[in-house]
């Protein structure tokens, strides 16, 4: 089967992120994958993905993708009605740190919840860029931005931790500068069924460049125990997105589970007349 | 008792049934062919406190209830003790002869019936219904049609305990039969369900909140016979969400709420607003600001349905004013949604939502034309592309070989964001010209209603539900009523038409400030007064009577 051109996913939008943005890099992961997915039978038509507000928002305008463009903090819940309507289609929630962790953070906690299948991306540049460079839920103790410029006074969450705790069937964490581990994550997220969730260490080059400091402290997961929840646990407490030590990518856990669209499969409507006969007995039942 | 009407007034402790007892003698009056209103006090708690309903039936439309009761069933003491003075002349209260005191009445001995059947105590409802059903001259026959059909479980030992209590009692107050049809009796949230259901409803989404929880609960009860999926999301910001991802994916929902869970909304009421995507909002007004009055009425969210969310958008507001129009402009009000790619929102409160009525079944009008087609010969597909209507044909993903977006953001045809002053011009005259075209065919479809003394120089304003009240007292005091159901866009020219020879006005409304008392002096026609009422309680036929008197005469 032959694929798609995957520059064909690239629209004609002008792409207004700064140089050296690691967005580029999920923008062109997601593009391959996608392109890739469609010459294996995943029709690039029943993709939608479902962006909040932020820079990560932007990937919208920037891809040639069914989308829905929703507001701050706010894809999951989208998406979820979308997967109710028409649970064939693959729904990719592309969300900020900011976007989703505080904003929408009660949506991410019911979506892993509820295992929707559907998959969530989070940019998570640990700083709003778009509003020029203010601190986020995952930026660190002390974090001097502009509305903080004596530094912020709250830990940060850490949102793979999070998940695990809230039900997600897919947890994963990739980094920017590792392209083709995000590639492979972002892929197997796609077609995992259920909740597949990825926290992207993505570096902001203008607010929040980190390149460095993640350069000197990822290391990769040994994915054989992906299916051990307490090994989850123990790995993503490793580094608790404050203090210093090292940080794990890759697949973080993953285990089969129901997913809520099937207890709530679309059902055959009734026909008009059907549904006439049924308003006509329940009249006659309060006569 | 007044000639062609009865009341009752069922009383008791939340917990006690005092609803469903309501409702069962409501179905007793309208098998004896009266058209019945049914309204229903209760404070926020669920076990305890006083509870009570009132019966109205008329032999003609009746949507209010009267301050003056005919029968008291006193379920407790309180009452007897809170309600004896509404009595009128020649009245009859009914009590458990175990339990209450009083000076007058057909006492029953509950607790020794439920003994003798050997019956839990939940039945005793029962032998107030057997008391009452004999007590005003029923036949047995129907009491028992009625019981059969209000008590599917536990049938038998319902019936032997109502006959036990039917034959203990004696007639005392006979309601007599109209000859008239028995027309169904049913919740206001129950027909806009309905309505609903006919506009092409396919998934529902509700946090609960009342005076809408019930559409929720009787949605979800039958979801399966219906085929339809009912969802209870985390939060109505989520609710109206989950119902815009269904609408872009093709799917009609709706979702239902009160003033607070509407304030959540708002938000995402300008996202449906400027993504042009169809919701429809089921609204049921209760006491605000706040958290209020949380089981009590108001009509004070008119501007704040009407004005919500951020920026310029057209959308339809709609207030019916009975049970019969909950469910016909519930209908319309999905099919306007998706025609024209706009909020629509069913404007009703706490009486409308929890009252009981009769409706008549046959009413609803044809529907009109639903959205067009989108053509698939034109490639490639714009969601947003320019027509004479501003309406743009929807289509839904996958379509092979498109892209279909959405957005939030100002768009170009294709659903790119754009600050291009010229685009970002263009697409708010786009949504704008929809909304010209959404008023245009409401000003056909009967958008302003007239009743009472339809020549009269002198009227009086309503909307929703004090429809029934105002109908009433302008037929019996000569006064024109008029009352714009569609509140937005507002039909000026059938409201102008339904205003020509009026000299003087006075707005009825449950709030405090004249809401539609603003709304029209915005079109130019200035009240002579107001009649207000803001307690959380609706208008009593008396109370108005005087009010009306006052102010007018």
């Amino acid at each position: 089967m032959t694929g798609i051109d995957p520059q064909s996913l690239i629209s004609r939008a002008k792409n207004l992120w700064c140089p050296g943005c690691g967005n580029f890099s999920i923008q062109h992961a997601l593009k391959d994958v996608l392109a890739q997915l469609d010459s294996e039978g995943h029709p690039v038509e029943n993709v939608v993905i479902v962006t909040g507000i932020g820079q990560h928002g932007k990937t919208f305008d920037f891809m040639n993708l069914n989308g829905f463009y929703s507001i701050h903090g706010r894809t999951i819940p989208v998406a979820t009605g979308i997967k109710l309507a028409n649970p064939g289609l693959k729904v990719i929630c592309i969300a900020g740190d900011g976007d989703c962790y505080a904003e929408g953070l009660d949506h991410l906690v019911f979506g892993a919840k509820r295992n929707l299948d559907i998959t969530v991306l989070v940019y998570d540049n640990r700083v709003y860029a778009l509003t020029t460079g203010q601190y986020t839920p995952t930026s660190p103790y002390g974090y001097r931005g502009r509305s903080t410029p004596g530094g912020d006074h709250e830990n940060p969450i850490n949102p793979i931790e999070l998940m695990l705790c809230s039900g997600a069937s897919f947890i994963a964490r990739a980094y920017t500068h590792r392209r083709d581990q995000l590639k492979r994550v972002i892929r197997e997220a796609i077609l995992h069924r259920g909740f597949s969730f990825i926290d992207i260490l993505q570096i902001c080059a203008t607010y929040n460049d980190l390149t460095s400091y993640y350069n000197a402290r990822v290391y990769d997961w040994d994915e054989a125990d992906a299916g051990d929840r307490d090994a989850a646990y123990r790995k993503a407490r490793e580094w608790d997105y404050n203090r210093d030590a090292r940080i794990g990518l890759g697949i973080l856990y993953r285990h089969t589970a129901p997913v809520f669209e099937d207890s709530y499969p679309v059902p055959k409507p009734l026909t008009p007349q059907e549904r006439d006969a049924w308003i006509a007995g329940f009249m006659e039942e309060r006569g | 008792m007044k000639n062609g009407e009865v009341s009752i007034l069922v009383g008791g402790k939340a917990g006690e049934g005092i609803s469903s007892a309501g409702q069962i003698v409501a179905h007793l009056l309208g098998q004896a062919g009266y058209r019945v209103h049914m309204y229903f006090d209760y404070p926020s708690l669920i076990k305890g406190g006083h509870n009570f309903a009132i019966v109205r039936a008329a032999e003609e439309k009746v949507g209010a209830v009267r301050k003056g009761v005919d029968f008291i069933l006193a379920l407790d003491q309180q009452t007897v003790d809170l309600h004896r003075p509404r009595l009128t002349q020649g009245g009859v209260v009914i009590f458990d002869t175990g339990t209450v005191k009083s000076s007058s009445g057909i006492g029953i001995p509950v607790k020794e019936i439920l003994d003798a059947e050997k019956a839990p105590a939940v039945m005793g409802n029962s032998a107030f219904f057997g008391a009452f059903a004999r007590a005003a001259g029923i036949g047995w026959e129907s009491a028992e049609t009625v019981l059969r059909k209000s008590m599917p479980k536990g049938t038998e030992q319902n019936l032997r305990v109502a006959r036990r209590a039917y034959d203990m009692a004696e007639e005392r107050l006979k309601i007599p039969g109209t000859g008239g049809a028995c027309l169904p009796v049913m919740t206001g949230n129950e027909a806009i369900g309905i309505g609903l259901l006919e506009g092409g409803l396919q998934a529902y989404f509700a946090y609960p909140m009342s005076p809408t929880s019930n559409l929720l609960h009787f949605l979800a009860a039958y979801a399966d016979e219906l085929r339809i999926r009912v969802i209870q999301p985390e939060s109505e910001i989520a609710v109206i969400l989950m119902s815009l991802g269904c609408a872009f994916a093709g799917t009609p929902s709706a979702v239902g709420t009160s003033g607070g869970g509407f304030c959540l909304m708002t938000e995402s009421l300008g996202l449906a607003g400027i993504a042009e995507i169809p919701i429809v909002i089921v609204l049921g007004q209760r006491t605000g600001p706040s958290t209020g009055l949380a089981t009590y009425t108001a009509q004070a969210d008119l501007h704040f349905a009407a004005n919500a969310g951020q920026g310029e958008f057209p959308r339809f507001i709609v207030a019916p004013g009975d049970a019969g129009e909950a469910r016909a402009w519930s209908r319309e009000a999905m099919r306007l949604a998706w025609k024209y790619q706009v909020p629509s929102i069913v404007l009703a409160d706490r009486i409308i939502c929890e009252g009981l009525y009769s409706v008549d079944g046959l009413t609803a009008p044809a529907p009109g034309s639903g959205p067009l087609p989108a053509d698939p010969a034109v490639r490639p597909y714009f969601r947003y592309a320019y027509t004479e209507s501003g309406i743009s044909p929807l289509r839904f993903p996958p379509v092979k070989g498109e892209v279909i977006r959405v957005n939030s953001h100002v768009h170009d045809p294709d659903g790119i964001t754009t600050e291009h002053p010229a685009t970002t011009r263009a697409m708010a005259e786009k949504r704008m010209k929809k909304g010209a075209g959404l008023l245009a065919e409401i000003e056909g479809m009967d958008p302003v209603k007239v009743a009472g003394d339809r020549t009269a120089g002198t009227a009086i304003l309503c909307w929703g539900s004090t429809k029934g009240i105002c109908e009433e007292l302008g037929s019996a005091m000569g006064f024109r009523v008029v009352r714009p159901v569609v509140l937005q866009p507002f039909p000026e020219k059938t409201f102008a038409a339904a205003m020509a020879g009026v000299a003087r006005f006075w707005m009825v409304e449950e709030n405090e400030t004249a809401q539609l008392g603003r709304l029209v002096r915005e079109h130019g026609y200035v009240p002579a007064g107001t009649i207000l009422k803001y307690d959380g309680r609706p208008f009593f036929v008396e109370e108005l009577a005087d009010e009306l008197q006052k102010a007018i005469a």
